[in-house]
């Protein structure tokens, strides 16, 4: 269970509000307008901030004094995921070990994640070189080779057509059932909500709403978020 | 350890270092000097030359740098890239190679003083104030052109455009656009020189001198090196720093930009004046590019020939200088980057200012303090080529920190989220992360801390010293008259100078 416990952050006037309990292995979306905090939720669990009050835990474990790289968790931001003085293998590799000093064993295993997201022989690539599709899918392969038991999406899509983004969430998807990850992705596209993730949280001034099933939902939002999607879904 | 040290606090740590051998320096120069009463008529002369000179040499150069900077905004013509290239070079161009420059150009063989005796005139002297006030120009005069020209390409080309389309002569652009400018520009600029020249030892030493033309840091060495009268050499560092802490307290009402940096040069500008204004133009940019090549090619042609007839121990300094200036810069770049780093991840006031404070300590000053600090532990002999290493080490620092902490910052915003969650930390964070992304500003600094280190001829003049760096002993070749070897010693700083920027800037952007 990830539980987050009347988390408090204040910034200059802004006060965000939490209380969360999160099953492993669930798919949710977080969605709200924008400035509203989603990024903050997902900043506070990974260990970016440090909440001024309550605690973050994971099956039991407080995280909240553990650096974001310790945490059992993968972030995908919205950009920069890869460097891009490194190629597409060592910045894979950085999944295995943040020094790159990979034994042979390990290495195949990289080979092996970047063949599996369908980027077989980009291995010396460098990211310039790569399209944005094709970007994303390393950072999955990283994903998919750290294999932490929760996964944070911070719109990391959002740049990509909609072709490429249904790919991507396939893509996704399938990762998601290979490492039984619980996913909480922020997004502001209210059918990217309805095709991947069970359960919705509504994010709406600084305070985080629990989880709730995302087709009602939208199928009957409340006030608020209806003034946010404009319509009804589903 | 160190990768714990490097995360927890080295910044910090590094900087209260800095902070607390420069102030330390300073206190233990602040404790050996008498009262104010200690000062004779003469110091109170040379305080006076100090801002005089330097007032004169900013100003004058402001003044020139107005036309010339003008001339090339508003022309195009080949060859115009290198020469704005070129006028970054005098901040790596060793000062007494410059020296010899003026020495082989305005000197009594010179050829200015031969044409003038041909056409039986009096002769000019390269020696006394008025040598000073020409070397400060020669070395200040490109800096001042690259920040009004700056000030220049800042203005949007649309804004000309418009002028052009609403038919401005050159007289109205002048007074709707390019005045403005200049007025929010050349204070900036006046004292950025002002700043250089208010702590001028090389020049006044080589140049200067007697009672009309001696500056606080050539007093500062006179009372140390043919008095040894520490107080007096200390109560004169008290002196020069209180002019420098006066000076840069003006920085808070003006900003003063950075003397360096790569010449930006790739706006379309607009199309310059015809007529009588061409003329003028290409006079002031000849007159300008003849002033600051002619005493380099002087001295080279002078210099270039003897090189293969250099005594055995020009040699022996230079190789000793090189180690000296690469330990240095190594020096600089270490504490730079550490505190770089810090700042980037979180702004800290005093940790900045401890990065500026050799700003406020002369070099002289620190050379005079940290020989009191030393004295019962070595000698100076033993003193002489550590205490110059670190201070060089110290002087560059300012230069560095205003390259790397840009990009450390950028860097940070970058890619430190992504970096912290995959718990790149320590060393593996520098080697994949740091030094990656932050080469070409580390080159570069590298390349500034090294050349400066190279080509100074400052504390080591302080030390009486039986291993003299290239530049001392080349200034030994000058004060014995030996000035074919000199001039080839001159060639060889200057090249050595020019490599070993080149090098780290190369390195930098090859990484």
């Amino acid at each position: 269970m990830l539980e987050c416990r009347d988390i408090v952050l204040h910034r200059e006037g802004w006060e965000f509000a939490a209380d969360l309990d999160l099953r492993p292995g669930g798919r949710i979306a977080v969605i709200g307008p924008s400035g509203a905090g989603k990024t903050t939720l997902l900043s506070l669990i990974a260990g970016f901030l440090t909440p001024d009050r309550g605690r973050i835990a994971w099956e039991g474990r407080d995280l909240t004094a553990i650096p974001p790289g310790k945490r059992p968790l993968s972030v995908l931001f919205q950009d920069q995921n890869l460097f891009p003085h490194l190629d597409v293998a060592s910045n894979v590799g950085l999944g295995l070990r943040p020094d790159l000093r990979l034994s042979r064993d390990q290495r195949d295993r990289v080979a092996r994640a970047i063949a599996d997201v369908g980027l077989e022989g980009f291995d010396k690539r460098l990211p310039a070189s790569l399209s944005g599709g094709q970007q994303s899918r390393v950072a999955l392969a990283r994903v998919l080779l750290r294999a932490r038991p929760i996964l944070l999406l911070d719109e990391p899509f959002a740049a990509l057509g909609p072709a490429l983004k249904s790919e991507m969430l396939d893509l996704l998807d399938r990762i998601g059932s290979e490492t039984g990850a619980l996913m909480l992705m922020v997004t502001h596209d209210p059918q990217d909500a309805l095709d991947f993730a069970h359960d919705t949280i509504v994010v709406q001034d600084g305070r985080c709403h629990a989880p709730q099933p995302t087709r009602d939902l939208l199928r009957d939002p409340p006030p608020a978020l209806r003034d946010y999607l404009g319509r009804a879904f589903g | 350890m160190a990768a714990r040290l490097f995360r927890l606090g080295a910044g910090p740590a590094i900087a209260a270092g800095l902070a607390l051998l420069i102030l330390g320096t300073l206190a233990a120069v602040a404790w050996q000097a008498e009262g104010l009463s200690g000062l004779s008529s003469w110091d109170w002369r040379a305080v006076r030359f100090t801002i005089w000179q330097a007032a004169l040499s900013a100003t004058i150069s402001a003044l020139l740098a107005v036309p010339v900077a003008r001339a090339l905004a508003r022309r195009r013509f080949w060859g115009r890239g290198l020469l704005v290239t070129l006028l970054g070079a005098p901040f790596i161009l060793p000062v007494i190679v410059a020296i010899m420059g003026l020495v082989a150009v305005f000197g009594r063989q010179g050829a200015i003083n031969d044409a003038l005796r041909a056409l039986s005139l009096p002769e000019i002297s390269v020696y006394g104030w008025q040598g000073v006030i020409l070397a400060h120009v020669f070395f200040n005069l490109p800096l001042s052109v690259r920040l009004v020209l700056q000030g220049w390409q800042a203005i949007p080309s649309e804004r000309f455009r418009l002028a052009d389309s609403l038919g401005f002569a050159p007289r109205d652009i002048s007074r709707h656009l390019e005045r403005p400018m200049l007025q929010a520009v050349l204070p900036g600029a006046w004292l950025a020189v002002f700043l250089v020249c208010l702590t001028s030892f090389t020049v006044a030493l080589a140049l200067g001198g007697g009672p009309r033309a001696t500056t606080v840091e050539l007093a500062i060495y006179q009372a140390f090196r043919f008095d040894f009268d520490l107080s007096k050499a200390a109560l004169l560092g008290l002196v020069q720093i209180a002019i420098c802490v006066a000076a840069l307290l003006a920085t808070r009402w003006i900003a003063v930009p950075a003397s360096f940096g790569a010449g930006r040069d790739d706006r379309v500008t607009w199309r310059g004046p015809a007529g009588w204004r061409q003329g003028t133009d290409a006079l002031a940019i000849a007159l300008a590019a003849a002033f600051l090549l002619w005493p380099i090619g002087a001295v080279t042609l002078r210099g270039l020939p003897s090189i293969p007839d250099l005594p055995p121990e020009v040699w022996t300094a230079a190789i000793r200088s090189v180690v000296m200036a690469v330990i240095s810069a190594l020096l600089t770049l270490a504490v730079a980057l550490v505190m770089a780093l810090h700042l980037a991840r979180r702004p800290s006031g005093w940790v900045e200012g401890a990065g500026m404070l050799p700003l406020v300590a002369s070099p002289l000053v620190l050379g005079t303090g940290l020989f009191i600090l030393l004295r019962d532990v070595a000698g100076a002999q033993a003193l002489a080529l550590p205490v110059t290493v670190g201070v060089n080490a110290m002087m560059a620092l300012p230069f560095a920190l205003r390259a790397l902490i840009p990009a450390a910052r950028t860097m940070q915003q970058d890619y430190g989220r992504l970096a912290a969650s995959l718990d790149m930390t320590g060393i593996a964070r520098l080697r994949l992360l740091v030094l990656p992304r932050l080469a070409r500003p580390v080159g570069f600094a590298g390349g500034l801390a090294a050349a400066l280190a190279m080509g100074d001829l400052g504390v080591i003049a302080l030390f009486s010293t039986d291993q003299p760096t290239l530049p001392l002993k080349l200034y030994q070749l000058m004060t014995s008259y030996r000035m074919a070897d000199a001039s080839a010693a001159a060639v060889l700083l200057m090249a050595i100078s020019f490599a070993l920027f080149w090098i780290f800037d190369r390195g930098g952007r090859l990484a």
